[in-house]
């Protein structure tokens, strides 16, 4: 097949260089905070719900670190060799193919690991070497200690909403990370950042956060979790292409976080209530 | 079909409705019954004789009105009409029923014929998330006989029918939740009404007209927070006539969206000069004695659950942060700061200037105590000191099972079941009174007893638990896995050079499997189990323990018993949490005889406790001793058995597989009927017991 005209771009991770800055609202002093722990080689984990601008931050950050940013989103079938590496067959030899992981330790990029608490328990165990002061990756197939070089930066993210026993993180992966929390930006700044991501007006904005608030405040009572803040901008694009706002908001919003018709039918009275 | 004739229609009356003795005059409710159409006759004479199950009085009040309505009304309308009576007459007794059977005018104020009315029962759970969502204090909904609300929970009509098309009557009942709910949320509950209203020669009047401002100023305020509702609230207005008064117009102006409760105090004096308030259809009833009643109950309540968890969070502050805390001569001082712009309730917590983030518990008391008062009032800001209040006062105590049956019978701290009434073919909402109670723990010999007795069966028990364990697995051959499966490199790599196809099968991959299951066991404590049945159950119980620990899967003992609906008895005896302990072993052994085999609830509340267990399998398994029985009452015989065939068909719907086993001898002519909807094992000796219960939970979750 000759593959020479399709756009398609091989993976190389170790190359994925952030060259625009992305665009994004500090809630807090985080920016100063993951930039100490970067100067002093400690890994950094990201706590708060999903949707809230944990992806996006590390982004901005790799922008702002000039390094390469390398994510793994986790699954709960992901193994440790995922990460590090395995032997392949290739033409009936065996060769060995770094991981993502290997590949962030070798460039000193950015590993960042997103949702770690889907991945397996073992999984989390081959992080550990990496996040304390060894900052060294065993590669117990090759044999080899691979030590990470100064540049190297591992971030994890984990949403404690879940408050499953099954999805926790244990003490002894979560006690090795500087611990920066997010959650959904305050009113004010949430409709900036939908104003400008969605290219709304900031009087759609704001009922659009207003609605937010609203399915937050149903959280616990049927619902797992409120709309995030990356909901509101999907609604946000279906407004500004000329979607009927209450459409918008059942597609974008009210669908995306609830299946139950009692809910989906709740949350459809309140954004027609509001537009 | 043809309709039936009157005197058919007299014949089945008299035999449902007993008239031999009760003397109800039939012939007329007959009569206008046999004008109607086959399909109408055949509702009507169900419900009567569904209802006649009931009470045969309430069935003749509903004959003798229904004939008029099957012409008016949605046969659904009737039908929740229907259930509404014997719901009422369930919970209040004849009279209050009677009383709706009676006004059944006021309840459907129809202005179309056949209209389709919007249920409670259908609204209610749109409309309490709906509720939820709106800031504030978290409302309940309740179903009741008008609008109208005590800052606690909204009280909605069992049936809105004022339009033709169900989606306008539903939209009217969201139009009422929405207006009840700006009471609370926008401070009309704040003030003593009655008391205000008192001041004036004609107190009932000033309350007519101090809800009617209320209505304007509300509604101007809807206007602006939910727009999308007020457009539906003045649509729906105008078609049902709600018209403002031309005297009315100059206050009406006064109260925009920007007005508060003291603005409408302040307008009470002129409003009551004014021509009567003629009310919205939205409006619903203002009812001063209950929102001060729930108010009275609550302030004290919130005042001590907020001190104390500010103080809690001090300390909780201190320890973090030993350096920042105030030194000793320093008082704590936390200050709340509301902010109410785009009508987002916000409420920011600060101590001593630095802000702090409360969590989501003292936010939502923070925010009730913000709309008793439009403030937090300095004095909840104090932290309450050492032992200051009684924790009854702040605590919701788990009441005393035994305890509410001392004195006045109360339903307090108890949980409520249904219960499926055949003769109805219907549920009696909240009809069973349950409460979970302690098994008395006895220390004595039997657990050791019972292990050495059936030592030898306990091993093989163990051996053949501990085989079902699921293992990890080498698989090896895959298209995917962690490593290269060398033999299947080596077959490759020779057939190809053999020249045959190579395969891609070259790796091996950990499964690791494991077992995600949940089983709740519900073992019969009626009296009849005395003697050797009680016995083999808890030499059961033990055995399957002692298997069950080496499986590793999480489970639960509750045993049951009861006397009548209203005493309704869950006995703990492990619960999905618990270790087993000695503890456990000991409340084994004092699972006693109790009382009757009351069982719907029993698996109700068990099906609920396993639906709030995570787990991939769940099961429920009930050991009994024979068919559903009660004391002196209609649980006895094939009501009882349908209730219980009812709760199983529930269970089973929400996904949980439930087994029964029993050792009543009988059991053959009812079992399949009742256990339809689970998998059953009747034993025939009770000594079989013990192995057998191990047994079949081994070949359930294999």
């Amino acid at each position: 097949m000759d593959t020479a005209h399709s756009p398609t771009h091989s993976l190389n991770p170790e190359e994925h260089f952030i060259r625009a800055e992305p665009y994004y609202e500090p809630i807090g002093d985080e920016i100063a905070i993951f930039e100490a722990a970067y100067q002093n080689k400690l890994p950094v984990l990201l706590k708060g719900p999903t949707g809230c601008g944990k992806t996006r931050f590390m982004e901005y950050m790799a922008w702002r670190l000039k390094r390469p940013l390398i994510t793994v989103s986790c699954h709960d079938d992901l193994t440790a060799s995922d990460l590090v590496g395995r032997y392949l067959v290739k033409g009936g030899e065996t060769v060995w193919v770094d991981g993502p992981l290997t590949r962030a330790v070798r460039v000193g990029g950015i590993c960042y690991l997103d949702e770690i608490v889907e991945a397996r328990k073992d999984t989390m165990v081959v992080i550990h070497p990496l996040a304390d002061d060894r900052r060294a990756l065993p590669m117990e197939k090759l044999g080899q200690l691979l030590e990470a070089t100064d540049d190297f930066c591992l971030a994890i993210s984990y949403n404690p909403g879940y408050q499953s026993v099954l999805k926790d993180l244990k003490q002894s992966t979560r006690q090795r990370f500087v611990a920066l929390e997010f959650d959904y930006p305050a009113p004010e700044l949430e409709r900036r950042i939908v104003a400008n991501e969605a290219k709304v007006d900031n009087a759609m904005a704001d009922k659009l956060v207003k609605f937010a608030h609203m399915t937050r405040n149903l959280k616990g009572s049927g619902l797992d979790e409120g709309a995030s803040t990356r909901l509101l901008v999907h609604a946000g694009k279906l407004i500004a292409s000329s979607v009927d706002p209450v459409v918008a908001c059942q597609s974008a919003v009210a669908q995306a976080v609830t299946d139950d018709p009692d809910m989906l039918a709740a949350i459809q009275e309140l954004s027609a209530s509001l537009f | 079909m043809a309709s039936l004739t009157q005197a058919e229609i007299e014949a089945l009356l008299d035999a449902w409705l007993e008239v031999e003795f009760t003397f109800h005059n039939v012939s007329p409710v007959a009569q206008s019954l046999c004008e109607l159409d086959r399909g109408g006759q055949d509702f009507v004479l169900d419900w009567i004789k569904r209802i006649a199950t009931t009470h045969i009085t309430l069935a003749f009040n509903f004959a003798k009105r229904a004939p008029d309505l099957i012409q008016r009304f949605d046969k659904r309308v009737i039908e929740a009409w229907a259930v509404h009576l014997c719901d009422t007459y369930d919970r209040a007794g004849m009279y209050a029923a009677l009383d709706i059977a009676s006004s059944v005018g006021n309840f459907m104020q129809q202005r179309h014929d056949h209209a389709a009315g919007a249920l409670f029962e259908d609204s209610a759970p749109v409309l309490g998330n709906f509720v939820h969502g709106l800031s504030g204090r978290r409302l309940k909904l309740e179903e009741g006989e008008a609008a109208w609300t005590d800052g606690e929970k909204i009280v909605l009509p069992a049936i809105v029918a004022a339009f033709e098309s169900r989606i306008d009557n539903f939209k009217l009942t969201k139009a009422m939740t929405a207006f009840l709910w700006a009471q609370t949320r926008f401070g009309s509950l704040r003030v003593d009404i009655a008391s205000v209203c008192a001041e004036y020669p004609d107190p009932a009047r000033a309350l007519t007209q101090f809800h009617g401002l209320e209505t304007l100023r509300l509604t101007a305020r809807l206007a602006r927070e939910l727009p999308g509702l007020h457009r539906d609230m003045t649509r729906l207005g105008a078609d049902l006539g709600d018209r403002l008064d031309q005297s009315w117009s100059k206050l009406a102006q006064q109260l925009d969206e920007h007005a508060e409760i003291e603005d409408s105090l302040a307008l009470l004096g002129r409003a009551y000069a004014l021509p009567d308030f003629v009310p919205y259809s939205y409006q619903g009833t203002l009812n001063p004695e209950a929102v001060a009643a729930a108010r009275a109950a609550r302030l004290e309540k919130e005042k001590a659950r907020l001190r104390v968890k500010l103080a809690e969070m001090m300390e909780e502050q201190q320890r973090r942060k030993p350096e920042s805390a105030p030194g000793a001569n320093e008082q704590p001082r936390f200050e709340a700061k509301s902010d109410e712009t785009d009508g987002r309730l916000d409420l920011e917590l600060t101590l001593n200037d630095l802000p702090i983030a409360p969590p989501d518990d003292v936010k939502q008391l923070m925010t009730s105590v913000f709309l008793d008062f439009g403030e937090i009032p300095p004095e909840y800001l104090v932290p309450a000191g050492d032992g200051e209040y009684d924790p009854s006062l702040y605590q919701d105590q788990p009441a005393d099972p035994d305890a509410v049956w001392q004195g006045a019978y109360h339903e307090e701290g108890a949980l409520l079941y249904p219960e499926w009434d055949m003769g109805r073919q219907h549920y009696r909402k909240n009809w069973c009174v349950m409460r979970e109670k302690e098994v008395k723990p006895v220390h004595d010999d039997f657990p050791r007893q019972t292990l050495d007795k059936h030592a030898g069966l306990i091993k093989q028990l163990r051996k053949s638990f501990e085989a079902m364990r699921d293992e990890n697995r080498l698989l090896k051959r895959q298209v995917q896995g962690d490593e290269v499966d060398i033999d299947a490199l080596v077959e490759a790599l020779a057939d190809s050079r053999d020249g045959s196809e190579m395969s891609d099968r070259l790796f091996m991959h950990m499964h690791r499997a494991e077992r995600n299951i949940a089983v709740a066991f519900m073992v019969d404590m009626s009296g009849s189990t005395k003697g050797w049945i009680n016995e083999a159950e808890r030499e059961a119980l033990l055995l399957l323990c002692e298997a069950l620990e080496r499986l590793g899967d999480r489970y639960a003992i509750y045993g049951f018993s009861g006397i009548t609906r209203k005493r309704c008895e869950l006995f703990r005896v492990k619960t999905f949490d618990e270790p087993y302990t000695d503890e456990v072993k000991a409340r084994i052994s004092g699972i006693a005889p109790q009382e009757y085999t009351r069982m719907g609830f029993a698996i109700r509340h068990l099906s609920k406790l396993l639906n709030d267990v995570e787990a991939r399998t769940k099961v429920l398994i009930t050991l009994s001793d024979g068919r559903p029985d009660d004391y002196f009452d209609a649980y006895r015989g094939p009501y009882g058995i349908e209730d219980t065939r009812m709760a199983l068909l529930e269970a089973r719907r929400s996904g949980i597989h439930p087994f029964c086993i029993t050792i009543d001898k009988d059991a053959r002519d009812y079992l399949p009927h009742m256990y339809g909807a689970a998998r059953y094992v009747i034993l025939d000796d009770v000594a079989q017991l013990p192995a057998k219960v191990a047994d079949v939970y081994r070949k359930l979750t294999h």
